[in-house]
């Protein structure tokens, strides 16, 4: 089956007076996909979903949102649309309640307010007014007000800021139960362990540009997830990435002729995967604000 | 593959019959305008109540006194209700929508709505639908508190209940519209009290509100002719003053044509300003 993306990107560009925060992008995201754009702060994520919201104007490039430039999204266009955007400071006169059934009734095919808000986990604060929430259950809101309109295409732009383990927990179900009904989302976060969690696909942003995308079971290749063994000798940090850690630990072992200091064998995570494609990234672009707990890679 | 094709979303939504949703929305809207205003206690003192407790300052500080011309005298409470009422309009309308609307550009309330598939008309009727439902039930309690406490004498013939009717709905809607303008003027939330209370303060004192307008100088009374409050003030003047007060106006008359000229032009200057500045956001700020 040939379907055309849901959202596709080709070379997009955005400049903000002399600074260029998208130097081309492009990412396609598929029918269904829940998709991952990761990448530090001031990287582009942010620039990039609101120019795919038709929040900002892009200055170069291609983009094509549910078939439409999001440039020109009309009302039909947006009511395919949920978008949670990073956290506002609404002064929320309303009740959870009120809210969601006022922004239901701005869609043509709505879900049930009082569904959404127990899918969220809010049933105990349907009747508080929004205000007088906790900033963990105002975003709550914010990720019921994006799902209300049974979307299409959601936009999550870090969801989970300010939730508990407990309420990120959820939060995944829900994200789950909506990619089940076959809802296709574009996910930015900072927390890796959520990307893993949830989505099929990720793109890495750095500096405006995409330094490594895929599947996240192969994002930066098969070499950066070779475990990492790793010890102390007379209190310097040694490590060496092995596909036979085991019998580097012998070795070692044999060479010292005891138990080495601080042993530890390490498979990389997605976090150290991401770490490691950002380091690289700013090591081809020489800028010198590197991550500070870089691996030193020893020699043997 | 097949499952997802089953449960998925229902297919793409038709937004049918665009001006009656579009009027429906703005009629929900208004009802949801109505419901957090009455919810926010500080806009209520400050727009809502506060052409009452001016009235009440100045009928009691005043209370000894009288004013027109000899034996056409009328007490500080009538005098000063037809300015009242005017400001009050001015107060519901251009102050109350244009600080609001600023801060929910700056809050992020107008992002949100910018994403969904709500029409920018429904907002602007829901704002309407606030500032006449307000504005109505504040002229109410101004002239329920004359009446009853202060014993001002109110009209009792039709016609002059209907020049009240035309002045103030012309009234509510210009000072509304010209609030949605103005709102894009301050640029932050932060700043907009301190950009518009000072407008509409000197609107206030220049126009007939606070002074008395035909003790201030000519070429003050011709400037503040230029705008609109000073022409509802007087329409309000002349619903709820004796009609010898009208030889006190600059003409000598009434004038309700001017005003309601005078009104209408400002109406569709705001209604202009508004459709060539008002945006849901300001891109790439």
């Amino acid at each position: 089956m040939t379907t055309a993306p849901v959202v596709s990107v080709r070379d997009l560009r955005k400049r903000y007076g002399s600074h260029d925060a998208l130097r081309g992008v492009d990412f396609d995201i598929h029918e269904g996909e829940t998709f991952a754009l990761l990448g530090p702060n001031g990287a582009g994520k942010s620039t990039t979903i609101e120019i795919l919201e038709g929040y900002r104007d892009r200055t170069g490039g291609e983009a094509s949102v549910l078939g439409v430039d999001p440039g020109r999204g009309g009302l039909g266009w947006k009511s395919r649309l949920g978008i949670v955007l990073q956290s506002g400071g609404e002064q929320g006169s309303v009740t959870v309640r009120e809210q969601l059934r006022h922004f239901a009734s701005f869609y043509p095919n709505p879900r049930k307010a009082d569904d959404v808000i127990a899918a969220v986990g809010l049933e105990e604060k349907a009747d508080t007014l929004i205000r007088k929430l906790s900033g963990g259950q105002r975003r709550r809101v914010d990720v019921a007000l994006g799902i209300i309109g049974r979307p299409e295409l959601l936009f999550l732009d870090e969801p989970t800021t300010g939730f508990d383990p407990e309420a990120r927990r959820r939060f995944w179900e829900l994200i789950r139960s909506l990619r089940a009904e076959g809802t296709t989302i574009l996910l930015t976060t900072h927390y890796l362990d959520e990307a893993a969690q949830l989505s099929d696909r990720a793109a890495v942003i750095a500096g405006g540009v995409v330094v490594a995308s895929g599947p996240i079971a192969e994002l930066g290749g098969a070499d950066s997830r070779t475990p990492i063994v790793r010890w102390r000798v007379n209190g310097e940090l040694r490590e060496q990435r092995t596909t036979e850690p085991g019998l580097v630990v012998r070795d070692l072992i044999d060479e010292l002729g005891r138990e080495p200091d601080a042993l530890e064998i390490i498979r990389p995570s997605l976090e150290d995967v991401y770490l490691s494609l950002l380091e690289k990234h700013l090591g081809e672009h020489g800028t010198t604000d590197a991550p500070a707990h870089t691996a030193t890679e020893a020699a043997r | 593959m097949t499952t997802q094709q089953l449960t998925r979303p229902a297919a793409p939504a038709r937004l049918a019959n665009p001006p009656a949703r579009t009027l429906a929305l703005g009629l929900a809207r208004a009802r949801y305008e109505v419901r957090a205003y009455f919810r926010l206690g500080d806009t209520v003192f400050f727009t809502f109540l506060f052409p009452a407790l001016l009235l009440t300052i100045f009928s009691t500080a005043f209370s000894e006194g009288t004013f027109g011309s000899p034996g056409n005298e009328v007490d500080a409470a009538q005098y000063y209700l037809p300015g009242m009422l005017a400001a009050g309009i001015l107060l519901s309308g251009l102050q109350n929508l244009g600080v609001d609307i600023a801060l929910e550009r700056s809050d992020g309330t107008l992002k949100r709505l910018a994403g969904t598939p709500l029409p920018v008309t429904s907002y602007f009727l829901g704002k309407l639908g606030q500032v006449l439902v307000t504005g109505l039930l504040q002229a109410a309690l101004l002239l329920a508190l004359a009446a009853v406490v202060f014993r001002v004498p109110l009209p009792t013939d039709a016609a002059a209940w209907a020049t009240f009717a035309w002045v103030f709905v012309l009234g509510v809607l210009t000072s509304a519209v010209l609030g949605i303008a103005i709102s894009a003027v301050p640029r932050s939330g932060k700043s907009a009290s301190a950009v518009i209370i000072p407008i509409t303060l000197v609107l206030q004192f220049v126009s007939g509100v606070y002074l008395p307008f035909d003790q201030l100088p000519e070429w003050l009374q011709q400037v503040a002719s230029v705008f609109p409050l000073k022409w509802f003030a007087q329409g309000m003047r002349s619903v709820f003053l004796p009609e010898e007060f009208a030889a006190l106006e600059p003409s000598g008359e009434w004038d309700l044509g001017l005003v309601a000229l005078v009104g209408a032009a400002w109406l569709v200057v705001g209604l202009v300003l508004t459709r060539l500045t008002f945006r849901w956001i300001r891109k790439d700020s």
